[in-house]
């Protein structure tokens, strides 16, 4: 069996913002093998984002608060660690690709100041003299297939296209060699036809460094295709985990229901049905489930109480009330 | 290349600008009402004589001609003559604006290093009690005028402890240093009078903290958004992710950036100082142009008026140029937008 590689136990966060808290996660469960590539899916807004921050203690503070809860890398608690340990991990341990690459680099700074820096820190113990660290810039962009990366180590970011962008925040977070890729919706804010070019380039890239990855995305498709295992996340909690393929043969929760009928099938009538209503507000969310005012078969007791997890199979598991007999 | 473009083409619309000012404020003194000519001679003078006068200043003649013979002038360095002082403009301006500008730089300096230390003290201690007090220094900076900081200060320092010179820019047995900028402090150096220029920077030191404070407090304020809102970005947190020092986060990343509006709004203030000085320029009893400008007001003197107010209006637009060339320098947005627009 493979060893656990990250471990999320009943994390909480919230925001201190002006008029209150907002509870944004509450009780998140995930944990990953070594290897595996695991998918985190949900709407906008349900705290995928800020459960990868809170992973890599990124998380702007204040207003983001860690409350409760502990992640394990291996033994060691993310949570708990001082500054060099903390260090460690960013530059070996965990490696992260934002959403937009736009809000990701620095505007002000060149490309080759950012990527050097990188790699600097990443690996202060080999001492690279700056020419050498230079070499290693080049060749990483030659690995994400940038044409002339030379040029570009001199560029600003307005200068190039989201795509390259994208690709060089890929570069970045490969340099470190890390454990653990977290790629947050990293296609998102790409062209439709570049899209397809940067997942292909992530895929390969992965797959040849065998590197361990947490795949957000509210893309079904690119989970489908890449994931072994996905976690559906609905307004800070995680709703429903199964393999991808018994996921999307037989998804239990309401809520994952609905997200798989709100695909627009090219076969179908075209439309998508959705989900109706909106995600919760965080200041007062839903007693119970979190889901209940827009779950189409809410019960009493659903109002009242949250629902544990219930199992239903070898790794399937489910925190709705329905399943609660089987 | 790119630099020297962009320097000719930001100078040449200056030079637009300036004429620009120069007919609106020549006109401006023109339409005004009462007689010069009268006023400068007094109501006892024999009307031929008022009347010779108004032909020797050319105020006969129609505006436009008036205008031309002002500006043949102008660009020689010859505003004509001041109906208050009864000497060349130019050599008025001359023996004021040092004065000035002496204070405007110490000002500058003082709410340039103070307003950002401030600023980066308060993000740095976001919402914690060095915050609070930054952020309440602040308003009431912004919202006090100059000239309350002024007599506030002459009350507490000059008064009650006696600490610090009230007026002037150098105490009266001591004598002024040989004239080579005009600027007391450097002067004297320049003379190797140490005694001077220590006595000139005290006298500096209370209006030019008076005038400071409020812009200080504007820097505080802006530095400190600017560097909370930049904490929050993806960028930060990227950085962060990648193991780069946080000292050098915030040192090298986020201040670069954040700098930016803070050093747009600094030229501003630094070049507001030149009109606002005025009321504490009269309290200190500072020969500066400012306090200049006033009189000249008041006394209607048509050219003295429109050649202080032309060296204003030049000080912004040097002071302008300055800024957007360094912005431009920190922000490459900026720089090759500019260039790819062209």
């Amino acid at each position: 069996m493979a060893r656990r590689l990250l471990h999320i136990r009943d994390l909480h966060v919230r925001f201190d913002v002006y008029g209150g808290t907002l509870k944004v996660l509450n009780g998140v469960n995930l944990h990953l093998d070594e290897g595996e590539k695991v998918g985190l899916v949900g709407e906008t807004g349900c705290g995928k984002t800020t459960t990868a921050k809170s992973i890599l203690r990124i998380l702007p503070m204040p207003p983001a608060k860690i409350t409760g809860g502990e992640i394990l890398l291996g033994k060691d608690d993310i949570l708990k660690m001082g500054i060099r340990q903390l260090r460690e991990l960013h530059s070996h341990g965990i490696s992260m690709i934002f959403q937009d690459p736009t809000a990701s680099l620095n505007p002000v700074f060149t490309i080759g100041d950012q990527l050097t820096d990188t790699i600097r820190y990443s690996t202060v113990e080999q001492k690279l003299t700056k020419r050498e660290t230079k070499k290693r810039a080049v060749s990483a962009l030659s690995d994400v297939s940038l044409p002339d990366p030379v040029r570009i180590l001199e560029n600003y970011p307005i200068q190039l296209s989201g795509g390259m962008r994208q690709r060089i925040c890929i570069a970045m977070a490969l340099a470190s060699r890390s454990r653990l890729l977290i790629a947050d919706e990293p296609t998102t804010s790409l062209d439709v036809t570049i899209q397809a070019q940067v997942l292909k380039l992530l895929g390969r890239l992965v797959e040849e460094k065998d590197t361990s990855t947490i795949l957000i995305t509210h893309s079904l498709g690119v989970v489908r295709e890449w994931t072994q295992r996905v976690y559906v996340m609905y307004a800070g909690q995680m709703v429903e985990t199964a393999p991808t393929k018994e996921l999307f043969h037989s998804p239990f929760h309401p809520y994952t229901k609905g997200l798989m009928k709100a695909v627009p099938k090219l076969t179908g009538e075209g439309v998508a049905l959705g989900i109706s209503g909106r995600i919760p507000d965080y200041l007062n969310p839903p007693t119970g489930c979190r889901f209940h005012p827009r779950c189409p078969h809410v019960m009493d007791v659903c109002r009242k109480e949250r629902p544990p997890y219930f199992v239903a199979g070898d790794t399937h598991e489910v925190a709705c009330f329905l399943y609660r007999e089987k | 290349m790119h630099f020297i473009k962009f320097l000719a083409r930001r100078i040449g619309h200056s030079v637009f600008v300036i004429l620009g000012l120069s007919i609106l404020v020549f006109l401006i003194a023109r339409v005004m009402p009462g007689d010069p000519a009268r006023m400068a001679l007094g109501p006892r003078a024999p009307e031929a004589v008022v009347q010779r006068f108004r032909e020797e200043l050319h105020l006969d003649k129609p505006i436009y001609v008036q205008y031309y013979y002002w500006l043949r002038g102008a660009v020689q360095g010859d505003f004509g003559m001041s109906l208050f002082t009864k000497r060349n403009v130019a050599h008025d301006v001359k023996e004021f604006l040092p004065a000035t500008l002496e204070l405007m730089v110490c000002t500058g300096i003082i709410f340039t290093v103070f307003g950002i230390l401030l600023g980066v003290a308060s993000a740095r201690y976001a919402n914690k009690w060095p915050d609070n007090v930054v952020r309440v220094f602040s308003y009431l900076g912004v919202c006090t005028p100059a000239y309350v900081f002024g007599i506030l200060f002459l009350l507490l320092f000059g008064y009650v402890f006696n600490l610090l010179p009230t007026i002037g820019r150098l105490s009266p047995e001591l004598e002024y240093p040989a004239h080579a900028t005009g600027f007391i402090t450097i002067d004297s150096i320049i003379a190797g009078d140490f005694r001077a220029f220590w006595d000139g920077l005290k006298h500096l030191i209370m209006p030019s903290v008076a005038l400071a404070l409020g812009p200080m407090a504007q820097e505080a304020r802006i530095t400190r958004s600017s560097m909370t809102e930049n904490l929050q970005r993806d960028f930060i947190a990227l950085e962060r992710s990648q193991a780069i020092p946080e000292r050098r986060i915030m040192t090298r990343y986020l201040m670069r950036i954040s700098i930016i509006p803070t050093v747009s709004v600094l030229g501003l203030d630094f070049a507001s100082q030149l009109g606002w000085a005025f009321l504490v320029e009269l309290i200190f009893n500072w020969p500066g142009l400012s306090r200049y400008g006033i009189n000249v007001m008041l006394h209607k003197d048509l050219n003295a008026i429109v050649a202080v107010i032309m060296i204003i209006g030049l000080v912004f637009l040097v002071v302008n140029i300055v800024v957007d060339i360094i912005v431009a320098g920190l922000d490459p947005r900026i720089r090759l937008g500019a260039e790819r627009s062209k």
